[in-house]
């Protein structure tokens, strides 16, 4: 029987959970690297033994951690004894070193003035969908990092921000690349998000980026609400049949395109509010999403204290709540961008976890829910991977 | 033989309990001990100090003999007693938070 494993980024550690299909009977490991932010954990779609952590500190900066096991142990990449030798015999011990590539520029500070990149932390890590030693890191302040080691060395792909970055600016969470979403259909063709910069496609593998944000509106953030780029995006997913096919959950609005982000339209449709983070797709049926509205900027928490994860069938526009197993009153919670996924079994299951530390899981698509665990820290993120 | 004592992540993150013992060729002084010490532990390289600048962090601290050094030039040799063994150079996580 297949079986899931769901990995957990907290305000305090990493939690690994796991169940069979039935998605009853979980099995708690953790806290992980205690003590830590960890922002986010994902597992190669080419090994899943291989999984790659995102562990940061205010204190001690930037960890990268590595899992050839499935996350029974972790290492920093490279620090085995044969690898710790430099050409000086020296060790290196660069795994957490992210240096932005030539000049470092400015981008414009929440005053408006113009202020250096800085590299504060990782915030997400994509794994290659072929190569467990390729994978992309997005980083804040906002860039885009690959290795192709398995996480010894990271290289910045500098195109990203030759994309108007002077005019992007941090929200109230910073400036980070915080989505990173890779075409299986096309080994070149790489969508980033960044809060606030906006939305960014690379066609040759990282070296060149364009905006894709025609269609989106900002008025109550931008000066200018068409402009090209400073867009909070909050989220974009994508279904693997249809890669030109994407869905956004901005600042405000839901929104989607089928041309790759060459335009895109509302669908925020009857949602009770259109602000959240979370975008996900159904492992199954590529025009049904899921989002978390939430009442507002100003308000990070569900609408009226109900907890409700709200889901289109028809890709947006037409969207009904689901409320069995969540908590529909005195519920103030939110759920972050990074912290949804779904399962691969046929009866998809969505994940998602709050910043209240609970993890629920819906094996049936959406129309129930169960808790996995109510206590844990703040969860950042939430990924899953189904395993034979 | 110098003793550092590590705050309670980086020794987690080194893998070691307790005090770390070095051994310092030349003039004991805040970057020697540094240098020896990420050396020997490489995964702490980037933890303490810049990679390239070798700036201290902001919430890092350097304390021995009563008296923080974090603020001294990494040339600084460090108190006779810290060469000697008979106190540790402490690197510490700033307090920070209620």
């Amino acid at each position: 029987m297949s079986k899931v494993r769901v990995l957990v980024g907290t305000k305090k550690g990493a939690f690994i959970l796991t169940a069979d299909g039935k998605r009853k009977d979980w099995k708690i490991s953790g806290p992980h690297f205690a003590g830590w932010e960890i922002y986010h954990l994902k597992g190669s779609a080419a090994d899943s033994n291989r999984i790659y952590a995102s562990q940061t500190s205010g204190w001690f900066g930037q960890i990268i951690q590595r899992s050839d096991d499935g996350g029974k142990t972790w290492n920093t990449p490279g620090s085995s004894p044969d690898e710790l030798k430099g050409p000086e015999g020296m060790p290196k011990g660069e795994s957490n070193k992210f240096v932005y590539e030539g000049e470092v520029g400015t981008h414009l500070w929440y005053d408006g003035t113009p202020h250096p990149w800085e590299f504060k932390r990782i915030w997400h890590i994509e794994p290659s969908l072929t190569d467990p030693d390729t994978a992309y890191a997005g980083a804040e302040d906002a860039a885009i990092f690959k290795t192709t080691n398995g996480g010894k060395t990271w290289k910045e792909l500098a195109g990203l921000r030759h994309a108007k970055s002077q005019l992007w600016q941090p929200g109230a969470g910073g400036m980070a690349v915080h989505t990173i979403l890779l075409d299986p259909k096309n080994d070149k063709r790489i969508y980033v998000a960044i809060s606030a910069g906006g939305c960014f496609r690379t066609d040759d593998g990282g070296k060149t980026w364009k905006p894709i944000t025609r269609g989106l509106k900002s008025p109550y953030e931008l000066p200018d609400p068409d402009a090209e780029v400073g867009h909070c995006v909050h989220r974009i997913t994508l279904h693997p049949s249809k890669p030109d096919v994407l869905f956004m959950q901005k600042h405000w609005d839901v929104l989607r395109t089928d041309n790759a982000g060459d335009q895109w339209s509302d669908v925020s449709g009857n949602l009770p509010t259109d602000f959240g983070f979370p975008i996900d797709v159904h492992a199954h049926e590529p025009e049904t999403i899921f989002v978390v509205p939430i009442t507002s900027d100003s308000l990070h928490y569900p609408p009226e204290g109900k907890l409700r994860v709200y889901r289109s069938k028809t890709g947006g526009n037409e969207w009904e709540p689901l409320t069995k197993g969540l908590p529909q009153k005195d519920c103030y919670v939110n759920v972050l961008r990074d912290a949804m996924a779904v399962d691969l079994l046929d009866s998809c299951g969505i994940y998602f976890g709050t910043t209240g530390g609970q993890v629920y899981c819906s094996a049936n698509g959406g129309n129930s829910w169960n808790p996995i665990v109510r206590d844990l820290p703040a969860v950042y993120s939430v990924e899953v991977q189904t395993l034979p | 033989m110098i003793r550092v004592v590590l705050p309670f992540h980086l020794r987690n993150l080194a893998r070691v309990d307790g005090e770390v013992e070095l051994e310092i060729a030349g003039p004991v002084t805040i970057r020697a001990v540094i240098d020896v010490l990420e050396a020997r532990y490489p995964v702490l390289r980037g933890t303490i100090r810049d990679h390239d600048t070798l700036k201290r962090r902001p919430f890092v601290r350097f304390f021995a003999c009563k008296e923080d050094l974090s603020l001294e030039p990494p040339e600084t040799p460090l108190p006779e007693e810290v060469v000697s063994g008979a106190e540790p150079f402490l690197i510490v996580g700033a307090m920070a938070g209620g």
